[in-house]
């Protein structure tokens, strides 16, 4: 029974993202929207967090947050897949049940 | 799949009520249906007719209201937050003494209780929620 969670805040405005980890259960997907992409960007205090739960989560960034932002795909943490509102749509489907950590 | 959104955010706060506006276009284009869309707290905002965003800006207001409109959605904004934040129907602004005129609930919106997101989490094989 995997679920989808959502974060829509940075890791350094909020412990959003860090409460999401803790909770996620293996072969759950993490979905970073809205100020949460921050959290892909590599090489930051809080890039450690998502690498430790790179091999049993499954980490997603919406690429309309992650440009409106100036950012691109080489300043994130390897690994983390790039998808559009339709992509997200599907996340939802493909997953039991969804939690949004505001 | 059959969905339904939980906005708990007022428009032009941060980024929810796009961010749910975009998401429920996704889903409808996708072949999706689209059970409900509750508004909830601060998310009621998205539902007054009165908002005049500058030319330039998106108006969400309207984007919902249009996309109701082509897609029969039902979007329902919660009526105890509702009335605390000033978004009333004809039959509460007369219920209330406001006037006439003073009814300001958006084309496609309407009015009702929390029985509404109880029910759209029953009914509703997806819940995404989208706040601040």
């Amino acid at each position: 029974m995997t679920m989808l969670h959502t974060i829509n805040k940075s890791p350094f405005e909020n412990n959003a993202l860090s409460s999401a980890l803790k909770h996620a259960q293996k072969g759950d997907a993490i979905l970073l929207i809205e100020d949460g992409v921050y959290g892909a960007l590599k090489g930051t205090t809080a890039s450690g967090d998502i690498w430790a739960r790179r091999v049993d989560l499954r980490f997603y960034v919406l690429s309309a947050d992650l440009s409106a932002r100036g950012l691109a795909k080489g300043q994130l943490i390897e690994g983390l897949n790039l998808i559009d509102y339709a992509g997200f749509v599907d996340l939802v489907t493909t997953h039991k049940s969804s939690q949004a950590w505001l | 799949m059959k969905i339904s959104i939980l906005v708990n955010e007022g428009p032009y706060t941060h980024q929810a009520s796009d961010s749910a506006y975009q998401f429920t276009k996704a889903a409808l284009e996708k072949g999706h249906e689209v059970f409900r869309v509750f508004f909830y707290n601060d998310g009621v905002n998205n539902g007054t007719r009165l908002t005049v965003p500058p030319q330039d800006d998106r108006n969400i207001q309207k984007n919902w209201s249009e996309l109701a409109e082509k897609h029969k959605l039902d979007l329902v904004v919660c009526i105890a937050a509702a009335q605390r934040r000033g978004i009333l129907d004809e039959g509460e602004a007369k219920r209330h003494g406001k006037g006439d005129g003073a009814a300001n609930i958006a084309p496609g919106f309407r009015i009702s209780g929390l029985g509404q997101l109880i029910e759209m989490g029953i009914e509703s094989d997806r819940l995404v929620v989208f706040g601040d």
